[in-house]
């Protein structure tokens, strides 16, 4: 297989097997650096488990993922982690017992030490440089007022900010996005996608699951629709919106896409 | 050489039928309410000392000095009239002769209410805290329960003798048609063996065969589907907590002439059951039952002097080896279901 | 104010409550050598202890073993090599944390009560073969002690020579008294300072994350596990040096410190005091070792004597009902009193203090802001 230089992703005729079931057939997919990749599709048309085959989660039965040269199948979640890829989960997973602060710093001290490191001898207050930027990042996502509760009294939209903040200091060669907007309100919804927007011009290369058109459609280069376990149609924004085959496979023709 | 192996085996059958009750009330627990009871063992002491109160009371007699007479010491006589013969006569004495088995009369309804009072009172407040809190709240009662019954028994073992029909030992080995004498195994041993089987057959065919057991099994399997069907799972597992309590308390009861019961038996016992709990799988009942007699037999097994010659110390430590080996190989254990309280 | 002054301001002030404990301890009944080297002992092992389960939540309830491992090998030291503290220390210290290293590898290969579990159960072997197969070593029941014919190795290189009964000495000082007591004071407080330097330190608030967030930990690219072992190794070398202080103001070593029975006593202590907080279980330690020591030791004549001004019924019945909760019965009142805590004050007594500091507080009074790294890991 070829990798061309600017591609950061590439998901390789991946087959994913539950026994019987064919979960993923021939799923090849290529992020390509600086973009903002969606996957959409119906539910159980296998969204989940190609993130799970992403980071490592669940081996594919045949095919690999590899991520700039390096192989991820088989890798733990923190080897997958220091390569260069971070990842918003569906429900947030934050340090709900830390502060704010903590919490934003945490990932920086993966990034900077490495997986593990007994780094004692300096307090967390000479940890100067690393404050400075969990804070300008907490100022970026609108938590710097807030930055010394703690994480557990986040409103959801504030916790989802807050962990794209921790995945942000961590520079990540690919961001994953899970959902980012499941479970809020129109209000969080929209302050999310604003901030996915500044992201963005930022020229961060991202993955994002969703089945929200409207997150989708404001925010996605390139979109992949899944569907059946297989990848139906892959495109522009534009291209998709028009395709009558992502249209019946969608939903039914019962809907049809559009953002709102 | 078979008869030595098959004397083993009996020999592991009393205590790992006692590791099998205590195994599987915890398992009970656990599975209906999710708690990690460490309290569990001192629900089993406090059943054996169900028994010596019982014994106590059947015992207890009038003191009448006889100034008239004198003791071989030269002090005053006391003559000594127990009141149950005082009062029933021979059937007193029959009483006092059958108190361990009379006291699960007893037993059953005292264990009973202290177990639905220690889940209404202190255990339903733990349900959604963490499984830490729960091991430390229900390890400080399990501490209180044994300090209670220090201060009103003494720190001595209380021995129960067993009624005089099951002394002595029963010649298995002529039962099944050897030789004579080759295979004895003492009588009780033989009834706490038959006890348990009956207790816990009695339990699974109470879960498998009425409504009640049937709602309960589903709750075990999941909780949350079966309050939406409008059952009130909540008091049948309180009712289940009672049951555990009792089924301990029964344990410990019948297992008092086997071992003299001290006020710190309770928890020499939890942390074995624990360790058979976690080998037979967190939340398996079958699973805790058949782990409770495989752990009985295989320690009774390594305290053979000829295991003991080629692995010194062995009968000490076998049962927590098999834990930590079961833990590290296969984590829920060899009937569990995989992910329970792996987090 | 900065954050490290904080930190500074509370350990001088840590040392100076500890140094002038035979002072302000006197009019309590406590200041005497013999308990306060105990205050400063358990003090050690409850801080250590927090260190795996207040930072990581790891609830080990097998930390007895390495405390009896720290005795033992003392005690060995004290025989084959010689009787001063140092090398005795050194090498319980290296000792109990190589079976700290084994122990803790092996257990966290798993979680939650699984850990718990397997913790007991290693601990509970340990306990076992002390008292049999491992008798040559640990002399089972009777417990390790020094005898006139130690061979003590260094000791003969060195020429010295001991007159009578060989105890534990410092530089050929002897270990008894105060002295004692300053000995064991001075690694408290260096027990102390270290356990607030890794709290406050990124390696402590990896220790925190942990404990919070493990799965977020990982997918953040922490490797976890070193993490929480060296927690458990940290925390296994306290018990170990705790343990081997204990051998020197008492050199005799038996197995019954190893039982799990002891093993859950430092995590009384712990959530007494206020699990991962820093002074927490050093109060959790001394107030247990303290009412142990003054309750345990009351019988029914003092009591008597207490309740002489009641009526004479009255005073009896006070008398009956007190004396199951002291003496023998004192451990009753440790257990209700743990109970009562774990039910209603879960951040134990630092947690009570803070409740009544913001009772106290007058209402409108901005409440300060935790200063980011005192904070706990509840």
């Amino acid at each position: 297989m070829t990798t061309t230089p600017n591609v950061v992703l590439h998901v390789a005729d991946v087959h994913k097997r539950f026994g019987g079931l064919h979960a993923l057939s021939d799923i090849d997919l290529q992020v390509i650096e600086g973009e903002t990749h969606a996957i959409i599709g119906p539910n159980g048309a296998g969204k989940s488990t190609l993130l799970n085959v992403i980071i490592g989660k669940l081996a594919p039965t045949s095919g690999q993922v590899v991520f700039d040269g390096a192989v991820l199948t088989g890798r733990k979640p923190h080897q997958i982690n220091q390569l260069g890829i971070a990842r918003v989960f569906q429900t947030p997973e934050i340090f709900a017992d830390l502060s704010v602060l903590h919490n934003v710093m945490i990932p920086a001290f993966a990034k900077r030490d490495g997986a593990f490191q007994v780094n004692m001898l300096r307090g967390l207050g000479s940890e100067s440089a690393i404050r400075r930027e969990a804070e300008e990042l907490l100022a970026d996502v609108g938590l710097y007022e807030r930055r010394d509760s703690h994480a557990g009294a986040l409103s959801r939209g504030d916790k989802r900010r807050m962990e794209l903040a921790m995945c942000l200091i961590q520079h990540p060669r690919l961001l994953l996005l899970d959902e980012p907007t499941a479970g809020m309100s129109r209000h969080d919804t929209n302050t999310t996608i604003e901030l996915l927007q500044k992201i963005k011009a930022r020229g961060m290369t991202k993955v994002i699951i969703e089945h929200d058109m409207h997150v989708v459609f404001s925010l996605a280069d390139k979109i992949s629709v899944l569907s059946g376990g297989k990848i139906i149609a892959e495109g522009l924004p534009d291209a998709i919106r028009g395709n009558e085959k992502v249209q019946e496979a969608y939903l039914g023709g019962a809907h049809r896409l559009e953002a709102h | 050489m078979f008869e030595v192996i098959f004397l083993q085996f009996l020999n592991g059958l009393d205590k790992g039928a006692a590791y099998a009750l205590i195994a599987l009330g915890l398992t009970l627990v656990f599975g209906t309410l999710g708690v990690v009871n460490f309290a569990h063992g001192a629900l089993f002491m406090l059943g054996a000392f169900c028994a010596v109160t019982v014994r106590m009371v059947l015992t207890m007699e009038t003191v009448t000095i006889d100034p008239e007479q004198l003791s071989p010491w030269g002090a005053p006589l006391e003559i000594r009239e127990p009141l149950m013969q005082a009062w029933l006569g021979d059937t007193g004495a029959v009483l006092v002769n059958y108190s361990v088995p009379l006291s699960l009369l007893i037993t059953i309804p005292v264990m009973f209410v202290i177990g639905v009072a220690l889940e209404r009172g202190i255990i339903k407040h733990f349900y959604k805290r963490t499984h830490a809190e729960q091991i430390l709240v229900t390890f400080g009662l399990a501490i209180v329960a044994q300090e209670v019954i220090k201060a009103f028994f003494g720190p001595n073992p209380m021995p129960q003798p067993m009624p005089d029909a099951a002394r002595g030992a029963a010649d298995i080995g002529a039962w099944l048609g050897m030789q004579a004498n080759i295979i004895t195994y003492p009588v009780w041993r033989l009834i706490y063996f038959l006890f348990a089987a009956v207790v816990i057959g009695g339990v699974f065919a109470f879960l498998q065969f009425t409504t009640f057991g049937m709602v309960v099994r589903a709750g075990m399997a999941d909780r949350e589907t079966v309050g939406l069907l409008g059952i009130n799972i909540d008091r049948r597992f309180t009712f289940m907590f009672g049951l555990a309590a009792v089924v301990a308390g029964m344990a410990g009861v019948m297992y008092t002439p086997l071992l003299p019961p001290n006020y710190h038996i309770g928890m020499d016992f939890l942390v074995l059951s624990f360790v058979v709990v976690v080998v037979g799988g967190m939340g398996s009942l079958p699973g805790a039952v058949a782990a409770g007699f495989l752990l009985g037999i295989l320690q009774s097994f390594a305290s053979m002097t000829q295991v003991k010659a080629v692995f010194p110390g062995i009968d000490q430590i076998i049962i927590y080896l098999v834990a930590v080996v079961i833990l590290l190989v296969r984590p829920r254990g060899l009937m569990g279901r995989r992910g329970v309280m792996e987090s | 104010m900065s954050s490290s002054r904080n930190d500074l301001l509370l350990s001088v002030g840590f040392a100076l409550v500890v140094l002038a404990m035979p002072i302000w301890l006197a009019p309590f009944g406590a200041g005497y050598p013999d308990l306060l080297q105990r205050f400063m002992i358990y003090g050690i092992f409850a801080v250590g202890f927090n260190i795996l389960f207040g930072l990581t939540g790891y609830l080990s309830f097998g930390h007895a073993a390495f405390f009896g491992v720290g005795s033992y090998t003392a005690v060995w030291s004290f025989k084959l090599l010689s009787l001063d503290a140092f090398p005795a220390l050194i090498l319980a210290v290296i000792v109990s944390g190589l079976f700290a290293l084994v122990i803790g590898y092996l257990s966290l290969r798993r979680s939650g009560i699984y850990f718990s579990i397997l913790t007991l159960a290693f601990a509970q072997m340990s306990y076992n073969l002390a008292y049999s197969v491992l008798t040559p070593i640990t002399n089972g029941e009777t417990g390790l002690q020094l005898t006139l014919r130690d061979p003590r190795v260094l000791d003969a290189i060195t020429g010295q020579t001991y007159v009578g009964q060989p105890v534990p000495t410092l530089l050929g000082q002897q270990l008894s008294g105060y002295a004692g007591f300053y000995f064991c004071a001075f690694f408290l407080i260096v027990a102390f300072v270290l356990a607030q330097r890794i709290a406050g330190s990124p390696f402590g608030m990896m220790l925190k994350a942990i404990k919070s967030n493990q799965t977020r930990m990982q997918f953040t690219g922490f490797n976890t596990r070193p993490y929480a072992l060296s927690a458990f190794l940290i925390s296994g070398m306290y018990a170990g040096l705790a343990g081997a202080l204990l051998a020197v103001t008492d050199p005799l070593a038996g197995a019954e410190r190893m039982q799990w029975t002891a093993s859950g006593e430092v995590v009384l202590m712990t959530i007494l005091g206020g699990v991962g907080t820093l002074v927490g279980p050093v109060i959790g330690a001394w107030l247990i070792k303290y009412f142990e020591n003054i309750l345990s030791a009351l019988n029914d004549q003092i009591l008597v004597r207490f309740y002489s001004f009641l009526p004479e019924g009255v005073s009896e019945l006070a008398v009956k009902v007190t004396s199951k909760f002291v003496g023998d019965g004192w451990f009753l009142t440790l257990g209700l009193v743990f109970v009562l805590v774990v039910i209603f004050l879960p951040g134990g007594i630092m947690e009570g203090v803070r409740r009544l500091a913001n009772l106290f507080r007058r209402p409108g009074a901005p409440t300060p802001r935790p200063t980011a790294h005192v904070q706990p890991a509840e």
